[in-house]
């Protein structure tokens, strides 16, 4: 018994995306037999540090659980008290049909019959909201609905008053029925299924053109970019220092083996340490851009720790440090100014860059990933390549990200076929996903 | 399960039922909750490391020692950093020992071998000592091997894990899994009890999937407000009652401001022993105000709260009145 319901809980945890190994789970099991089950507050803190190991799956873990718990008291007690009921039934072969469970409403006795119609279904292996009805209506049948329909069609046929009065019991029985089975499957939609109607909006939302995200999805947005920070910030932090193969540490050799009187039997390398990311972002915030600027720059400010020096510029005519203001102030505040003050001018890359070169070149050295995003719409004006051919060569490396797709790109008054030899990586960008692979690929080039 | 029956003769058994941990925790002066006795109740009778989460400052290194000191057993402290390694955190040999022996031992070098003529015989002579330098008795134990060593059990903090490196955190894994350690010289040392671990960590980085399996975890957070009176008034036992219903409160409200570095229960305790020494009975704007670097560490914070000050010190002391 406890192992089934162990087993079912740890199930619904994985599909709120709590990671719950086999080790974990006998871990689990030999709590619960340790801590019982009378003490719902101290199985769940025990259930909790065995299986959730981070604030947010403890947070997950204590409400899945009270829904879990609260579902499978219901069960048990039906089972207790059942148990006359259900002998009663076991004589005559069969277990009470839907009418005399609803007329008598006996409780126990119903919460019985949906736990074992809910497993007759499979209801535990739900997903999205949408199927709720469809499990409904498969435990309806699951709890004798077919037998029900046929008496029903036959009390009708017979088209006397006692047949009618009949058929109503029968329809108010079965309205009762499928009303409590609905709330049934929505209880465990809730355990077994929302975790994974979350990761299909998750899923969904990274795949979004970036500048269709609306306001409404910001909330979602925001956690999904923080998770995201959090992911390459792990990836990227594993390696700091790197093992310089072939050339030996002195130091640390002779430490090493002293204890062999000198003689090199160790030998240790020496590494190398690597460096911290300095990144320079320089954003055209016009109006056509700017959605895709702030989804960039939310992601690089999501993991400072990680990157020693972000600094950041936005233009549409004259370029402006806004690093200042985005590490002190509100994110999105500072990000709506930004659009409304500079990104009202007409777009000019010639302009932009030459601000560039006359206030800020000292700040790319060898270190300095120059990221450049925007469509490279100058408005036919000069796009400035020999500087930007200049800043390029400081920088260590030099990525365009662009909003607009490849084919579109050089059409009209692009010049991004003209500023692309320059660049080390020049790609469009049109998601979550590709924003990820872009930050992603300016990390890795520091390993 | 089978193997704990074998602690029975340890220093654990006060650890019996969660009530008895919380009582023992408190007759040492660590005020527990819930949650922290049942960590500790399950660490012991599953045999599993504790690791612990939460800000810095809210008793989480506090705990190992309470316990440590609550059941009379040697505490062993390993604080991690970067670069820790197997030398500093297992054992190493004595290399000074070793060579010293080795030198006085070279004036009897002719008495051993002494009938040796050819080399082969001298060489058998010799292979009879060579295990005498790579003996225990050249070991120089380390926190993790000293914790296995102890008689009767002892408790094991590992403090800091997330500042040592990727590679340290799975040479862990041995030793929590089986709490055993590996000597290549010697062979595997098995502890004779194993001692109960608590691991903590700041959130500096993420910590791998594997040692996370392996722990039992605990995350503590800012205390409430009455358990946060009672660790007050349990370290800084000549707060007067009033004072310590209001500054409790007060630094609750605190940590409902938007400020960089919430003040932790430490901070409030330091801050608690000043007002006592500064002969406070009751909190005032001016003393709060000379006393606040006590509870916040940042400029900045200081300035945010110095604007609201008078307003949360007035809503301290009426609300700590009508805690009383």
């Amino acid at each position: 018994m406890s192992a089934r319901i162990l087993s079912d809980f740890i199930r619904a945890l994985r599909a709120s995306d709590v990671r719950v190994s086999t080790g974990e789970a006998i871990d689990a099991a030999g709590a619960m037999k340790l801590v019982g089950f009378e003490d719902r507050v101290l199985l769940r803190d025990t259930l909790g540090m065995v299986l959730a190991k981070s604030p947010d799956e403890k947070e997950t873990h204590d409400h899945l659980f009270d829904l879990f718990f609260r579902r499978e008291r219901g069960a048990s007690q039906g089972e207790d008290a059942g148990d006359g009921a259900a002998e009663d039934a076991g004589a005559a072969g069969q277990a009470p049909d839907m009418r005399s469970l609803s007329e008598q409403g006996d409780e126990a006795a119903i919460a019985m019959a949906m736990e074992r119609a809910g497993e007759e279904v499979g209801l535990s292996d739900i997903r999205f909201s949408t199927q709720v009805s469809f499990y409904a209506q498969k435990m309806l049948k699951s709890l004798g609905g077919d037998a029900l329909q046929r008496e029903l069609v036959t009390q009708l046929q017979a088209h006397t008053p006692e047949g009618e009065a009949e058929a109503e019991a029968l329809m108010a029985a079965r309205a009762d029925m499928l009303a409590r089975s609905r709330e049934h499957v929505e209880r465990n939609f809730e355990v077994f299924g929302s975790g994974t109607t979350e990761q299909f909006r998750d899923d969904y939302l990274s795949d979004k053109a970036l500048d269709r995200v609306s306001r409404s999805d910001m909330v979602r947005m925001r956690a999904l970019i923080a998770r995201i920070a959090k992911r390459l910030a792990t990836k990227h932090s594993r390696k700091r220092r790197k093992r310089n193969v072939g050339v030996l540490d002195v130091r640390r050799t002779l430490r090493a083996n002293a204890g062999f009187d000198g003689v090199p039997f160790d030998v240790a390398w020496k590494q190398k340490v690597r460096d911290r990311p300095k990144i320079m972002a320089v954003c055209d915030v016009s109006g056509s851009v700017s959605q895709y600027v702030r989804f960039l720059l939310m992601l690089l400010y999501a993991f400072q720790e990680e990157i020693s020096d972000i600094s950041c510029y936005a233009f549409s005519g004259r370029l402006e440090d806004v690093s200042a203001q985005l590490e002190s102030h509100d994110f999105e505040e500072v990000m709506d100014r930004i659009v409304k003050t500079i990104g009202m001018s007409s777009t000019d890359y010639g302009q932009a860059l030459s601000d560039l070169k006359t206030e800020h070149f000292s700040q790319i050295d060898r270190r300095t990933t120059l990221i450049v995003l925007g469509d490279g719409r100058s408005n036919y004006g000069d796009g400035r390549l020999d500087i930007f051919r200049e800043a390029a060569a400081r920088a260590k490396r030099t990525i365009w990200l662009s909003p607009e797709q490849k084919p579109l790109w050089g059409t009209g008054d692009s010049l991004l076929l003209r500023y692309q030899p320059y660049c080390d990586v020049m790609t469009d960008v049109a998601n979550l996903r590709d924003l990820e692979r872009a930050v992603d690929d300016v990390l890795a080039a520091y390993a | 399960m089978g193997k704990n029956t074998s602690t029975a003769a340890t220093g654990y058994e006060p650890l019996g039922t969660i009530e008895a941990v919380t009582d023992g925790l408190a007759s040492v002066g660590y005020i527990s909750t819930r949650q922290i006795s049942t960590a500790v109740y399950l660490a012991h009778h599953l045999r599993k490391p504790v690791l612990i989460e939460g800000p810095a400052g809210v008793g989480k290194t506090d705990l190992a020692a309470s316990l440590a000191g609550f059941l009379a057993l040697p505490l062993v402290r390993m604080q991690c950093y970067e670069g820790l390694d197997e030398g500093k955190a297992l054992y190493e040999w004595k290399y000074g020992k070793q060579l010293l022996y080795t030198q006085l031992l070279k004036e009897k070098l002719g008495e051993v071998m002494d009938g040796a003529d050819s080399l082969s015989a001298s060489y058998e002579k010799l292979g009879g000592f060579e295990d005498l330098f790579f003996s225990e008795d050249f070991l120089e134990p380390r926190p993790l091997l000293k914790a296995m060593r102890q008689e009767t059990g002892s408790v094991l903090l590992i403090d800091e894990i997330d500042k040592s490196d990727e590679a340290f955190e799975a040479f862990l894994l041995e030793v929590l899994s089986d709490y055993q350690v590996t000597v290549p010289e010697i062979g595997t040392i098995s502890a004779k009890v194993p001692p109960i671990v608590v691991l903590t960590s700041n959130n500096v980085r993420e910590l791998g999937d594997a040692l996370k399996r392996r722990c039992l975890h605990l995350h503590i957070g800012f205390p409430e407000a009455a358990r946060e009176r009672a660790i007050v008034a349990a370290r800084v036992p000549e707060v007067d009652a009033d004072l310590l219903a209001q500054l409790v409160d007060f630094v609750q409200g605190l940590r409902d401001q938007d400020i960089r570095k919430q003040p932790s229960i430490s901070e409030t305790v330091d801050w608690a022993r000043t007002l006592v020494l500064m002969h406070a009975d009751a909190l005032g704007e001016d003393m709060v105000r000379d006393t606040l670097n006590v509870l916040l560490k940042h400029e900045s914070d200081i300035e945010v709260v110095d604007k609201s000050l008078g307003k949360l010190v007035r809503a301290s002391v009426q609300g700590g009145r009508m805690e009383r």
